[in-house]
């Protein structure tokens, strides 16, 4: 009868250990994979930035030119050009990422503050799934909205006749434009950040704001200087989780921004916020028909590249804004 | 209760009128306390009034430009408008890589979070695991589906798509599913982990305790337990996976109807290639080749349907697992 | 800035004295009531023992002269369909403790909350009856206006995840017309701490975190942190149940030193702490406030039956 006991120790304990080797070993694939893709994004880059050295991120002619000579010259083995100077796209990136961001940001901490705290019960019944619903709506959809609502209207309602002749020679303001990018983005990354937020806002322990409304400070610092500084962390992740997205926005953008490799420049004016340009994640998407074309297909991948690199430094910088919260006692 | 002669029952004094209650109001604030609840108070339901205007619109139009045989008849290539056919294609071409990418995802993602949550040794492997499924979750669509290309047109996984004279192609719907997969991973991930996680431990301490395994108790008790968890990640994978466009457009070939690569009936059309209703819209948008709004109109509207349907089942698989909390 | 300065109070200076030490009588008293059902078994002599802790003496100490604060008059709280407080009325004075103590569920909580206006942040709450801070009915003020006369301390510490200083800071900062410098706040911060009795532990680093000081130091800080805004009473929901001795016996003696300067009124399920350190005690049960007398009484020779019982003993 010992025996039979110990027979099936044995069994149960192999069963366990095989179950976590399998299970190890499928994780294991799966980093692999990752790795594995890391290190061909940089292998497929490296050519393009060999090629062009610290200037692949400077300024220096029509990126859309240099595409069109990269792409060209895929044919000729010998004479291979890959001669890109981003500049533009980067810029265009920054610019719409960045504006995108903030504006988001604001926006949808006051909005969460008020899903959470300040909305009547009825409209917070109603806000709660409508957020939702819009995270979940895909990209192209948004950038449907914009192409056949928000440009037509820049276009013929906010550009006049007169912006538009003084920079035909160079570019079209037809309306897909630095604005309409911008806006559109806002408003998809918004809902993303308000849910992100309101659960973060949710979480905060009662105590501490009952205490301090038994303190006398009226609700409204109460949760500012309670619930929101002790949601800090969710703050910074909710951001995070937001520009990643907005950074890694082809499909939408290439729909909304323009389509055009130029850098606007906000010297400009006002009319900057009109004009076309084409971010680094769009200018993937556009160019996708000349993969065949290998200088062409370094260049992209150089791109893909320096995407992955943000959203890697991204990651780190979230984790870095946290540390210094830990202190205090604010879980992250 | 003692009768008394009513003459004798003083007629009770009329209570003090009692003082209004002072509830907290925001008059007592300060200025800029006012200021803020009133921002606030605005960009609620400015916000309100941008979600009603997006679905408002896309209801509207969608029903203006959809009509039922555009779900069933076939998209043909063709100049004039009407006789472009309708997208169900694109629309069975949604259904297949959905299913297809969490057929991947699903049990890949289970087995991720179970390792993670009940086994996670060594440490190390597992702060890379977690480290790789949050860089998986910020990485841009289009640079998988770029690794995508760069991988289904190696020699070695040319059964998975066709071969053209030596060059394979390298899109198909088994490259599209495989990617698309990826997508929906870190969701599924989080979400089961959280459910795992979510479980006390001492009914784990109650399964060992009667000498069950440690994968035994996984598979009979904390998966079930976790069941609304699994569904949640399964129904947001799915969510994001129908909403994707980069990896459909490189990855899937973008032709208007099922082209397969073989006669084989299954295996040869998820070998080759298709579309989904993701590219079908992005290629019938004004900035597409198409250029046949009306038809992205529907298509929108048949997407919006679809996700508003997953995001109700999500909502309820929600309300269900807290309801049967382990309080 | 305008820090509130707290309404003059009648300080001993000596001169006038004391009112008469009284000592509790002994126990057990010498009136011998017949035994009622329930009660404990008299011992030989024909008494009833009375609580094990009687036999011990109070604390005696110097009792100030009191200053009606708060008068509770009639009040009935209910949440919903249950009525949690029943057609309560009890004096609130500043110069003295007063305990509520009772079973759980009883609504010594409820009635703890209700003065400072607390139970209005619970949905389906209702209340009727009077409370007067001053004279004046405090539901014809401002909540936060009350809260800032009548702060609370929690059962379970709460420090906010900031510094020490800013805790205790915390209230003045925001009650505010403009938000006041350190070096403004420095002094009345120092001064709360040390009336909390926390200031030597924590002096030489007031930006230490606050939630990393042990589980007395915290419910001193939030003590601190009440008394930062110099209330006019102090209201206590069983500030000891999570601490240890140690920590319990400094919080009790602060109470004793706090007395003088704020009302203070404590919700405690503990009879041996309501006698040595309360006043005035008021005994309730479900929901009804069954007596309401001096200390000496309530633990020596109490009027119902129920509060003998419920002071032997026999039930809790």
């Amino acid at each position: 009868m010992d025996d039979d006991i110990l027979l099936e120790e044995e069994q149960g304990w192999s069963q366990d250990q095989r179950a976590e080797y399998m299970l190890g070993a499928l994780v294991c694939v799966v980093v692999a994979l990752l790795l594995a893709m890391l290190i061909f994004v940089f292998h497929e880059a490296w050519p393009s930035f060999a090629h062009n050295g610290f200037a692949w991120f400077g300024a220096g002619g029509s990126v859309d030119s240099q595409i069109q000579a990269i792409f060209t010259s895929g044919d000729l083995k010998e004479a291979a050009v890959y001669t890109f100077h981003a500049w533009p796209l980067i810029w265009s990136t920054i610019l719409t990422t960045g504006a995108a961001v903030v504006i988001a940001f604001v926006s949808s901490l006051f909005v969460a503050v008020f899903i959470v705290e300040f909305a009547p019960v009825r409209l917070r019944r109603v806000l709660e799934p409508v957020v939702r619903l819009l995270a979940s709506v895909p990209s192209v959809i948004y950038g449907l909205v914009g192409v056949l609502v928000l440009v037509p209207f820049i276009g013929n309602h906010l550009v006049t006749q007169h912006e538009k002749a003084s920079v035909t020679p160079i570019i079209q303001l037809s309306g897909s434009s630095v604005l309409a990018a911008v806006l559109i983005l806002t408003v998809m990354i918004a809902p993303i950040m308000i849910a992100v937020f309101a659960e973060g806002l949710r979480a905060v322990p009662r105590g501490w704001l009952e205490g301090s409304l038994a303190l006398g400070v009226n609700r409204w610092r109460t949760f500012w200087k309670v619930a929101v500084r002790t949601a800090r962390p969710v703050l910074v992740a909710g951001t995070v989780l937001a520009t990643a997205r907005a950074l890694g926005e082809a499909v939408m953008l290439s729909m909304v921004s323009g389509g055009v490799g130029f850098a606007p420049n906000p010297a400009d004016g006002l009319i900057f916020l009109f004009e076309p340009s084409r971010p680094l994640a769009a200018t993937i998407i556009s160019n996708t028909e000349q993969l065949s074309s290998p200088p062409m297909k370094h260049t992209l991948y150089a791109i893909a590249a320096v995407l992955l690199f943000s959203a890697a430094m991204l990651s780190l910088i979230g984790w870095a804004a946290k540390q210094p919260m830990k202190r205090y006692g604010v879980v992250a | 209760m003692s009768s008394a002669p009513a003459s004798l029952i003083a007629a009770p004094s009329p209570p003090p009128p009692a003082p209004v209650r002072r509830s907290e109001s925001s008059a007592s604030w300060r200025l800029t306390d006012r200021i803020g609840l009133g921002f606030a108070w605005l960009l609620g339901l400015l916000f309100c009034a941008i979600a009603v205007a997006i679905v408002g619109y896309f209801l509207v139009e969608g029903l203006r430009y959809l009509r039922p045989n555009l779900l069933v008849t076939n998209p043909a290539a063709s100049v004039s408008e009407s006789q472009t056919g309708g997208f169900l294609d694109p629309l069975l071409g949604t259904v297949i890589i959905a299913a297809m990418a969490m057929a991947i995802a699903l049990p890949t993602g289970i087995a991720i979070a179970v390792w993670l949550s009940e086994f996670g040794r060594p440490a190390a492997l597992a702060r890379v695991a977690e480290s790789g499924i949050e860089m998986l979750a910020g990485t841009p669509s289009v640079v998988l589906a770029l690794f995508g290309t760069l991988l289904f047109e190696a020699p070695a996984l040319g059964f998975l798509s066709q071969t053209n004279h030596g060059i394979v192609l390298g899109q198909s719907f088994f490259a599209a599913a495989a990617m698309l997969s990826l997508v929906a991973l870190p969701m599924v991930v989080a979400t089961v982990r959280e459910g795992l996680q979510a479980i006390p431990s001492h009914v784990r301490e109650a399964s060992y305790a009667v000498g069950k395994t440690k994968i035994a108790t996984t598979r009979r008790v904390l998966l079930p337990a976790a069941r609304p968890s699994v569904i949640t990640g399964a129904m947001l994978g799915v969510g994001r996976v129908i909403g994707d466009t980069a990896i459909v457009l490189l990855l899937l070939g973008g032709t208007l109807t099922f082209s397969s690569a073989t006669s084989t009936p299954l295996l040869g059309t998820l070998r080759g290639t298709g579309d989904t209703l993701t590219g079908y819209i992005y290629y019938n948008a004004p900035t597409g080749d198409g250029n046949q709004p009306s038809k992205a109109y529907a298509a929108a509207f048949v997407l919006m349907l679809i996700v508003l349907t997953l995001n109700v089942g999500v909502d309820f698989a929600v309300r269900r697992s807290r309801a049967g909390g382990w309080n | 800035m305008e820090l509130r300065k707290p309404p003059p109070v009648r300080r001993l200076t000596g001169n006038e004295g004391y009112a008469p030490l009284r000592e509790a009588p002994p126990w057990p008293p010498d009136t011998a009531a017949p035994t009622p059902p329930g009660v404990p078994e008299s011992n030989g002599n024909g008494h009833h023992p009375g609580p094990a802790f009687a036999g011990v003496a109070r604390p005696t100490r110097a009792v100030p002269i009191a200053i009606d604060r708060m008068q509770v008059e009639d009040l009935s709280v209910a949440y919903g369909a249950k009525q949690a407080v029943q057609s309560v009325s009890l004096p609130i004075r500043q110069g003295e403790v007063l305990a509520l103590i009772g079973p759980s569920g009883c609504g010594k909580t409820t009635l703890l909350r209700s003065l400072n206006r607390l139970t209005e942040l619970t949905r389906g709450a209702s209340s009727s009856g009077r409370i007067t801070l001053d004279g004046v009915d405090i539901a014809s003020m401002e909540p936060t206006a009350l809260r800032r006369r009548v702060t609370m301390v929690f059962q379970q510490p709460n420090p906010f995840p900031m510094s020490v200083f800013d805790n205790v800071a915390y209230v003045l900062r925001e009650q505010a017309k403009r938000r006041p410098k350190r070096e403004a706040v420095r002094g009345a911060v120092q001064e709360a701490l040390a009336r909390a009795g926390l200031l030597d532990e924590v002096a030489d680093n007031l930006d230490h975190p606050a939630l990393r000081l042990s589980g007395g130091q915290q419910q001193r800080l939030c003590i601190a942190r009440a008394l930062a805004a110099s209330p006019e009473v102090l209201l206590l929901d069983e500030p000891c149940s999570a601490l240890d001795p140690q920590s319990t016996k400094l919080i009790e003696d602060l109470i004793g030193r706090l007395r003088e300067d704020v009302a203070v009124v404590i919700v405690t399920h503990n009879l041996q702490q309501a006698y040595r350190i309360a006043d005035y005690v008021a005994f309730m049960y479900l929901g009804e406030m069954v007596e309401y007398a001096s200390a000496q009484k309530m633990f020596g020779s109490p009027g119902e039956q129920r509060t003998r019982e419920y002071v032997s003993g026999a039930f809790g």
